[in-house]
């Protein structure tokens, strides 16, 4: 083989090379299977909004092998459930030193709480941020309940957002991206296409460039977090988004941002927004 | 006689090794030719094909296989489709282009491509203090992966 001499033309005989031995990955290879839970069809496939970096969104649901699959379309089967009960008596449970629960002020979650886990992260004004759905249950406990916060990823508060992220299930995704979104948006969209870590990749290396394709074991879905918080079967319990984003972190030796940190909130902004439109899958099932 | 000259050879190549060890090129100092080829070993001593096989393979070392199907190690679980099939690389590059990929594959395949650069420092933002300042291979495994990739042959 004769030694290339120039970047031109040695790029020109890398691509062709590549070209030869590479299928082309204009399609996500997702599968065609259609989620139907307790007789409700959801929506894991749908046209990207027109602002998007995506051609067409997928759940990650649809990169799964059958057994998980079929752990998350059937409610008996999915091992998410009894975290689910537990967010229902949790909902019901006075705590603090006003003697309330959540239902003391919202009643029945089923009404109350349809609709709102599609439209978080949500603008706050007197905040002057974006509340997640972790740290509006805070506040609600703090100021009206007089009761300590919970931690991000404690039992408590994974089990709260399962059952509230529930009542949402097949309704479609869309957080707010305009007005004072926008900043935090732009910002999650900046830390997406980063490149960090020693393996020095960024989110969308994997989850924009290599959809559908095997990583090791993996296959390499768009990274979407409407079925979260996410039982998984390696974590063996549910997990939130930003566990999730930690774990991606890690994986390519990078320096995590903190749950809870602006950092994620803004990443949680943006990649909702990647998944506009695809129902609410809370809680999801992968492995 | 032959058994002479095979102790001979060790002795040699161990003497050359334990000189070469404290001259190993470091990441910052590799030369690249035209952007695509690295000539010199990194550390003077051959690479070990047996070794780089296994480093090749090892998820906390090359784990190239998270990448890349090679039918040589079909007996690992799981090969990653995300880069080309490392079946008969060996005919597509030289060694001098092999070293290169796999010292800073962004010099040679632009700066897009998710592949690492295993003897770099060139790396993302925040890497994880544990990894910082520090290349993914140490030199010797980058040559004795370049020796296993020159047996892939069609
Ligand atoms: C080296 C490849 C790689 C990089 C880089 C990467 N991920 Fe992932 N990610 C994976 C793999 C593999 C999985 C598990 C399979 C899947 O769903 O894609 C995953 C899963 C996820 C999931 C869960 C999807 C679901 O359906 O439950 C989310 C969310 C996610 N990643 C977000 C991110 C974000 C945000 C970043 C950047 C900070 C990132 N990932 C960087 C490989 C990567
Ligand atoms: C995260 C994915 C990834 C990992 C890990 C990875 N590679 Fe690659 N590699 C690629 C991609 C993708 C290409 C094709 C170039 C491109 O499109 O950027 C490539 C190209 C190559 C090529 C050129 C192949 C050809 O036929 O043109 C060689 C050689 C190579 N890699 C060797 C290695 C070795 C050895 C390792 C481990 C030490 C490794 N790679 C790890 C993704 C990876």
């Amino acid at each position: 083989m004769k030694l290339f001499s120039t970047k031109s033309t040695a790029l020109f005989g890398l691509t062709a090379l590549i070209a030869s031995t590479v299928s082309s990955p204009v399609l996500a290879d997702a599968d065609n299977n259609k989620l139907v839970i307790d007789g409700t069809p959801l929506v894991t496939d749908v046209a990207a909004p027109a602002d998007s970096e995506l051609d067409r969104l997928y759940s990650g649901w649809r990169f799964r092998s059958a057994e998980t699959q079929s752990l998350q379309a059937d409610d008996f089967e999915n091992p998410a459930m009894p975290f689910v009960d537990t967010g229902a008596d949790l909902w019901n449970a006075a705590d603090g030193s006003e003697g309330k629960s959540c239902s003391s002020c919202h009643n029945d979650a089923e009404e109350s709480m349809k609709g709102v886990r599609a439209e978080y992260p949500k603008w706050n004004a007197k905040l002057n941020k974006p509340h997640t759905l972790e740290t509006q249950i805070n506040e609600c406990r703090e100021t009206r309940m007089g009761a300590k916060p919970w931690k991000w990823e404690s039992g408590e508060m994974l089990a709260s957002t399962a059952y509230i992220g529930l009542q949402s299930r097949g309704m479609p995704t869309k957080v707010q991206t305009t007005g004072p979104m926008a900043k935090w948006h732009d910002m999650g969209k900046d830390l997406y296409y980063t490149r960090v870590g020693q393996l020095n990749m960024s989110c969308a290396n994997c989850h924009e460039e290599q959809v559908g394709k095997k990583i090791r074991s993996d296959h390499l879905s768009q990274g979407q977090i409407n079925g979260f918080p996410t039982y998984r079967l390696k974590w063996g319990g549910l997990g939130s988004s930003h566990r999730r984003f930690k774990g991606c972190m890690d994986n390519i030796r990078a320096t995590p941002f903190k749950r809870g940190s602006d950092e994620f909130i803004a990443l949680e902004v943006y990649v909702a927004a990647r998944g506009t439109g695809l129902s609410v899958e809370t809680p999801a099932v992968r492995n | 006689m032959m058994l002479r000259n095979v102790a001979l050879s060790a002795v040699l190549a161990f003497s050359l090794g334990g000189k070469a060890q404290a001259e190993n090129i470091a990441p910052t100092d590799v030369k690249f030719v035209d952007d695509t080829q690295v000539t010199a070993s990194l550390t003077g001593v051959a690479g070990d094909p047996k070794a780089g096989r296994e480093w090749y393979a090892g998820r906390k070392l090359g784990n190239c296989l998270a990448c890349h199907v090679t039918s040589d190690l079909a007996e690992e679980p799981f090969h990653g489709e995300v880069g080309p099939e490392m079946d008969g690389v060996a005919g597509r590059y030289e060694e001098q282009q092999l070293r290169a990929i796999l010292i800073n594959s962004k010099k040679i395949f632009g700066d897009q491509t998710i592949m690492p650069g295993f003897y770099s420092l060139d790396v993302g933002a925040r890497p994880a203090e544990k990894f910082a300042g520090k290349t993914i291979l140490t030199a010797q495994q980058v040559e004795d992966i370049v020796a296993y990739l020159l047996t892939l042959k069609e």
